[in-house]
């Protein structure tokens, strides 16, 4: 097999994703077009005719960043014609399963470089808006047990004994971690600031952090998710977990991931194809998984995917010096750990979704890029990003700096 | 005679009177849809046609499909063609160009509903004993006729998922509220004289579906409130359901997918859920219970033959407590003359204030009016004084369960009667021919097993003392059919029938308990079995102690009869709660569960050190053990003739225990299962659990006969 390497990373800052979010004056492809231009730039003048693919991860695509959006940024930004482009979903892993899908063209030998990432505006394009028939078609949502997210962590969080002041310690934490991370300039290598088509900064930093929370704020929050469960949503949860009498709703707003806009990217190929451009690999993607798990709960999938990982790869959750886990919900993460037996220590050392956001589509390409550049200030050797994902699936990646 | 009479009058309105020959009801087969299209094929090759009233001739407009006809149904082909056939019918009436009105005489359920709604305009007289709605869901079916198209589009998708999801069945005034109907009328001749006018003033009406401007009242399945909508139903639905019922989720189907589709295509969308409905083991069961069996019942299939229909007019119950209280309420409500007797006045009293308290809330939901409330209560007597019971037909005694105060009440109150009266128990417990040995009239004494609480309970147990009449019989039947309850006649034997198989249910549930499993994952399996309470909560609700005393009381019975039977093992953890643990049950707010003062009720923490958990059995397993138990108990009632009937042994399972709706009680579970296979798992769960899974001899016999249980 051919060996895949990161040849660069880049991200746009988060945006809130909210009408008096930052970004929601920029159109979706326009996030991606930045990014383009930054890789081309950053990368001795990339002959953009020697990409052979865009791969573009994108969990809403309706409207404006509907239909192909990767193929289309590629026009816009006026990329060589050449270059094709396709964008996949895979709900909130998407961005992550295109650099593995990258991964696994330059492994495979068929194509020599692949950029890869995702984009997501959530303020211009809701979560859901796009249906689905897991959500949409009864029969369907009945038999496979369908239930929001919100609910399977909280699900999580009730089996695990998770209590209200736990997850808000959690969420505090990554917050701190964020804030520092952000104060300190450890986003700066990979950080793009999004730009008008004056050329005028837009945004130029994580805009979602908050610094100053505190225990006795987060505990003020109402839980998301309560009325919904009760209306329902509990008692499909309660069918499936059946040593549970009720659900302990634990977690809102200041606990969960949080809606933002971004995108990221990755120039990822094979050695010849670097030494041809005089580019220095900076990791080498080790292992890429993915699984299914129980959908209703349907936020377990990292255990038994970085487990998948590890095993392929012949290492232990011990042989990783950082992990990036992605704070859908603090439960998640914190079950998580406990699955793979890790020290909280290593996970998600600047923060994560829960302080800085969640743009669906865009986030697993996004930690990934955290994590080499954190790997590479801490200087450490190897480092595994892993998410949960919708309908009950997990993702991960094993990379390892060269 | 046809059964579509076709008049045309001199203004060109044609009145097509549906009036099957031979049937009390008009139902919806080829004798009436024959000639019904018939009558299409005329109006629509006549053009002096002005427009059409369809009624109908009997007291009620049109009960629905011909449910035999469905039943019959094996291949999902013919189940489609027939629903297909009549709504192909349907579109020609409602496109024949000229107005066709609905004028609805009576009661118009399922099909009959639909009908009316492939009419352009509904008119229903406001008689208050007339109900419109869909119920087919009640049969493991759905409205076929476009039922599940037309009406969405008539009063909006979230307003008509209820309807058809519950098969609610609305009066005329609420449907007219609901927009199913347009208009009321006094009587016919303003229902008719409403109708004409109408046709006069709309000479080309477009159904609202079939008109190019059509939009869906509070839109289609689309629109962001319906997707959200539809995101939670479905837990809303399984909530209730727990998935057993096709039906619903079919309906769900039929909904969304029409709202997505032309309306055309909804309704080809409709005829193939229809059709798995039609198919479907849980139709199959349901029908032949909840229709057939139930039907046969209600007609007298158990009430012996050559006895002229009585009529209680003045009842006496003994006493005023939570059953004799009931008793009294759902009697009086009926117009019964009622005596209610306690010791003191004070008891008496409070039995009645019962009825008061029912009835208050009854005007709150706008149920019952002040007039109503005072009349019924005027019917009840409450009293302490004997010589009241005089000029009684019939006598319910609703005592302690104590043989020497029973005696004591039944020859009291003998005294007082005529030699024809009726002298009837409600023991749930003490057999009947014993209890008899008090009366002077042993022929006259019958039991007659009440449900709690009585004005929900739809069942009533006639339980056959040794020496009871069949005139006795044919009595009690009478009484528990004018007070509108479904009567099933068992023999004397202990515990009956009901209350020994519903037994089986929370013992059962108790024995997995003091094996270790979860006591919340036992609770969730005999929810998803289809029980209405899990075993635990409902052992908590008879309550512990009760059932201690009368394990006490069987004890000391079969030690004097000097037999030793090997006890249930639930019997242990009934003892150990009772008598190590001190939770008696709901009533003492300790039991299974903790009853805390305005929250729910929640598991009792210290189950987990006193039934400590073991190796997790799979639910299924959990499933099979609950419902196996009292599907074999109800076969070995049968085989000892303690029910003779296989409509009341499944009637009785149903409205008497909670026995799951869906599996069309507790022989018809049999049935549903294959008998052999359930011989099969019977002898695996008496391998792995013990002797009481050993499958009764009958079933074994017809295991071997390929035999089933058939009405």
């Amino acid at each position: 097999m051919t060996e895949a390497f990161i040849y660069d990373a880049v991200r746009t800052p988060r945006g809130k994703g909210k009408k008096d979010g930052s970004l929601h004056q920029v159109t979706p492809i326009h996030l991606v077009a930045n990014l383009l231009w930054a890789l081309q730039a950053r990368n001795q003048n990339l002959d953009t005719a020697l990409v052979d693919d865009v791969v573009l991860g994108c969990v809403t695509p309706v409207g404006e960043q509907g239909a192909d959006i990767a193929r289309v940024a590629v026009l816009y930004a006026n990329w060589a014609e050449s270059v094709a482009g396709v964008t996949q979903s895979r709900f909130c892993a998407s961005g992550l399963e295109s650099v593995n899908i990258a991964a696994q063209k330059i492994g495979s030998g068929f194509e020599d470089l692949v950029v890869a990432g995702g984009v997501e505006s959530m303020s211009r394009w809701a979560m859901g808006s796009d249906g689905g028939a897991w959500a949409m078609d009864p029969r369907v949502n009945q038999y496979t047990g369908f239930a929001p997210q919100g609910i399977g962590a909280d699900t999580i969080a009730t089996l695990e004994g998770f209590s209200r002041q736990d997850v808000d310690a959690f969420a505090l934490a990554s917050q701190q971690k964020a804030a520092r991370a952000r104060a300190e300039g450890r986003f700066a290598k990979s950080l793009i600031p999004v730009k008008d088509i004056n050329g005028m900064v837009v945004l130029d930093h994580d805009e979602f952090i908050r610094g100053d929370a505190t225990m006795e704020g987060l505990a003020q929050l109402k839980p998301s998710f309560e009325q919904m469960g009760q209306m329902g949503f509990d008692a499909t949860a309660l069918r499936t977990y059946t040593t549970l009498e009720k659900i302990n709703h634990v977690h809102h707003a200041g606990n969960s991931s949080g809606i933002v806009d971004g995108a990221a990217l990755m120039l990822i190929g094979n050695k010849k194809i670097g030494k041809k451009l005089g580019l220095k690999p900076r990791a080498r993607i080790v292992q890429t998984a993915v699984i299914g798990s129980e959908p209703t709960i349907m936020l377990t999938g990292i255990g038994p995917a970085s487990k998948k990982a590890l095993k392929r790869a012949g290492m232990e959750a011990s042989n990783i010096d950082l992990f990036e886990i992605n704070e859908a919900f603090a439960a998640v993460v914190m079950r998580a750990q406990r699955d793979l037996g890790i020290d909280p220590a290593k996970v998600n050392v600047n923060g994560g979704a829960i302080a800085m956001g969640h743009p669906l589509g865009a986030t697993g390409c996004a930690i990934l890029g955290t994590l080499l550049d954190e790997m590479e200030r801490q200087d450490k050797q190897t480092g595994l990003a892993s998410l949960c994902v919708g309908a009950g699936m997990g993702i991960a990646t094993i990379i390892e700096r060269v | 005679m046809t059964a579509v009479q076709f008049n045309k009058d001199a203004d060109g309105i044609v009145t097509l009177t549906l009036d099957m020959p031979g049937r009390s009801m008009n139902v919806l087969n080829e004798e009436l849809t024959g000639p019904f299209a018939d009558a299409i094929t005329r109006i629509e090759g006549d053009a002096t046609i002005k427009g059409v009233i369809i009624t109908s001739g009997k007291k009620e407009f049109l009960a629905g499909a011909d449910i035999e006809k469905v039943y019959k149904m094996t291949r999902p082909e013919e189940a489609f063609e027939l629903s297909e056939a009549f709504k192909a019918f349907l579109r020609r009436l409602e496109k024949c160009g000229r107005p066709v009105v609905a004028a609805l005489n009576g009661t118009a359920l399922g099909g009959g509903l639909e009908l009316a709604l492939g009419c352009h305009y509904r008119i229903a007289i406001d008689d208050p004993k007339a109900k419109f709605g869909l119920p087919e869901v009640k049969l493991g079916l759905l409205p076929g006729g476009g039922g599940t198209q037309r009406l969405p589009r008539l009063i909006g998708i979230q307003a008509s998922l209820p309807l058809m999801l519950e098969g609610k069945e609305l009066k005329a005034a609420q449907a007219k509220q609901q927009g199913i109907l347009n208009e009321l009328a006094t009587d016919k001749d303003d229902m008719f004289a409403k109708a004409r006018a109408w046709i006069a003033a709309n000479p080309k009406p477009v159904q609202p579906w079939d008109d190019k401007k059509f939009r869906w009242p509070g839109g289609d399945s689309k629109n962001p409130a319906n997707v959200q909508m539809w995101a939670i139903a479905p837990s809303m639905a399984s909530a209730k359901s727990y998935g057993n019922y096709p039906a619903v989720t079919n309906i769900m189907s039929c909904v969304f997918e029409g709202g997505i589709t032309d309306f055309d295509t909804g309704c080809r969308v409709e005829s193939r859920y229809f059709a798995n409905c039609v198919v479907s083991q849980v139709s199959k069961n349901m029908i032949g219970s909840l229709w057939f069996q139930l039907n046969g019942i209600n007609k007298g299939s158990s009430r012996p033959e050559g006895f002229e229909r009585s009529t209680v007019k003045k009842l006496g119950i003994l006493g005023a407590g939570m059953m004799g209280a009931g008793i009294a309420y759902v009697s009086a409500k009926v117009g019964i003359e009622v005596v209610l007797l306690d010791t003191t006045q004070e008891a008496a009293d409070r039995g009645k204030a019962y009825s008061a308290n029912l009835l208050d809330k009854a005007m709150k939901k706008g149920r019952m009016t002040q007039a109503g409330k005072d009349e019924l209560l005027a019917r009840i007597k409450a009293t302490t004084r004997y010589d009241d019971l005089k000029g009684s037909d019939l006598i319910i005694e609703a005592v302690f369960e104590d043989r020497a105060i029973k005696a004591d009440v039944t020859r009291k109150a003998e005294a007082q009667l005529a030699k024809t009266a009726v002298f009837a128990s409600n023991t749930s417990t003490l057999p009947i021919t014993g209890l008899a040995t008090a009366s002077e009239r042993p022929k006259n004494f019958i039991g007659l097993h009440f449900f709690s609480p009585v004005d929900k309970m739809p069942l009533v147990e006639i339980i056959k003392g040794k020496k009871t009449s069949a005139e006795t019989l044919a009595k009690g039947f009478d009484f528990v059919q004018q007070i509108k309850k479904t009567p099933i006649v068992v023999n004397d034997s202990r515990g009956f029938y009901t209350s020994r198989c519903f037994a089986t249910y929370p013992m059962e549930g108790l024995t997995l308990l003091a094996e270790g499993q979860h006591p919340r994952a036992i609770e969730m399996a005999g929810l998803q079995a289809g029980m209405p309470v899990g075993p635990l909560a409902v052992q908590d609700e008879v309550s512990l102690s009760l059932s201690m005393h009368i394990i006490e009381q069987t004890r000391k019975d079969l030690a004097a009869e000097g037999k030793t039977v090997a006890e249930h093992p639930g019997v242990a953890v009934i003892e150990k709660m009772c008598k190590q643990l001190d939770r008696p049950g709901k009533k003492a707010g300790k039991g299974f569960y903790d009853y805390p003062a305005g929250a729910p009720k929640h598991l009792w923490a210290g189950l987990a050190d006193a039934f400590p958990l073991a190796e997790q059995l799979p639910q299924q397993e959990m499933i099979d053990r609950l419902m196996y138990a009292q599907a074999n108990e109800a076969a070995k009632c049968h085989e000892e003739k303690v029910v003779e009937t296989v409509a009341d042994t499944n009637i009785g399972s149903i409205f008497g225990w909670g026995f799951a709706p869906f599996q069309g009680g507790a022989l018809q579970f049999i049935n549903a299962v294959g008998l052999e296979q359930f011989v099969k798992r019977s002898k695996q769960l008496e391998k792995k659990y013990g002797a009481r899974f050993k499958p009764a001899k009958i079933l074994v016999r017809m295991a071997k006969e390929g035999a089933r249980f058939d009405a």
